[in-house]
């Protein structure tokens, strides 16, 4: 049933914007009763999913405590530390290895519930982005259309989280 | 010496190798900026683990999986549906079937 199929991606795009479960909850709930109240404008060309993350993304914006105007690109985020390069941008303090460890069973277990906190640590619009592309699995187009962000803005934030991500592994099993 | 600068320019180091991956590994970067990234890494181990540490850690988040509902949020979700359906079936009906 729909409800069932779409409540875990619903409750941890919400959770992006909101302080808690709770108000995740509430804001489900909201875009479910939107949903019934706009099934006549849902437009077929996107897909069903789509097109309720879309809803979910614009009640939780509205309910979510930070407001967040679109990305400044501008703001420069390097995906490593700029220490860790010499003056002519070669590598100084070279990545740990950490791939070795991930055929360990119980070391991949750690690395997930890392990778978990990480996540959850990520600025907002890296998180919305990187969650529905890198967990949910969506294209880069369909979360365009969720987030209603360009295709630019889109890579920049998902490079910018799973870069984070990387050096949350590399800070935690490299080198071991 | 014009010719060295020149290579110098055009060649991908480490600092600007890291801001290509993403790009590369959408399959956004032009063909030439490809090439380049791809013949730093052909020279540079760090670089090439560097890549590889970003693939596994993609493939890493892919397998986080959402904790469990907890109980009082299923029935919410219950209750919610229900609601949902009823609604529904108001509507279709028009007018309800008394």
């Amino acid at each position: 049933m729909l409800v069932q199929r779409y409540r875990e991606s619903m409750l941890k795009l919400a959770a992006c914007y909101v302080p808690n479960q709770a108000v995740a909850e509430e804001v489900v709930q909201d875009t479910w009763l939107g949903v019934l109240r706009g099934l006549d404008s849902f437009e077929e060309r996107s897909s069903m999913r789509t097109w309720l993350l879309r809803i979910l993304v614009n009640r939780a914006r509205t309910a979510g405590a930070r407001e967040r105007r679109s990305v400044a690109i501008g703001d420069w985020e390097p995906a490593v530390d700029q220490r860790r390069f010499d003056a002519t941008g070669h590598w100084a303090d070279p990545p740990e290895p950490w791939l070795e460890q991930v055929h360990d069973r119980l070391t991949a277990e750690k690395m997930a519930d890392r990778l978990r906190l990480a996540v959850a640590a990520l600025p907002a619009r890296q998180r919305e982005v990187v969650t529905l592309r890198d967990i949910e699995g969506l294209s880069s187009e369909e979360v365009c259309q969720v987030l209603a962000i360009t295709d630019a803005n889109q890579r920049v934030l998902l490079h910018r989280g799973r870069s984070r991500l990387r050096q949350a592994l590399e800070s935690e099993f490299g080198g071991g | 010496m014009s010719l060295r600068i020149r290579l110098r320019r055009r060649d991908v180091v480490c600092r600007q190798a890291v801001e290509l991956v993403t790009g590369y590994l959408e399959g956004t970067l032009g063909r030439a900026d490809r090439r380049r990234f791809e013949s730093h890494l052909a020279g540079c181990p760090h670089c090439t683990e560097y890549l590889a540490q970003m693939r596994a850690t993609i493939h890493l988040t892919g397998r986080i999986t959402p904790e469990d509902l907890t109980p009082a949020m299923r029935q919410d979700f219950i209750a919610l549906y229900r609601r949902w359906h009823a609604e529904r079936g108001d509507q279709s009906g028009s007018g309800g079937s008394a």
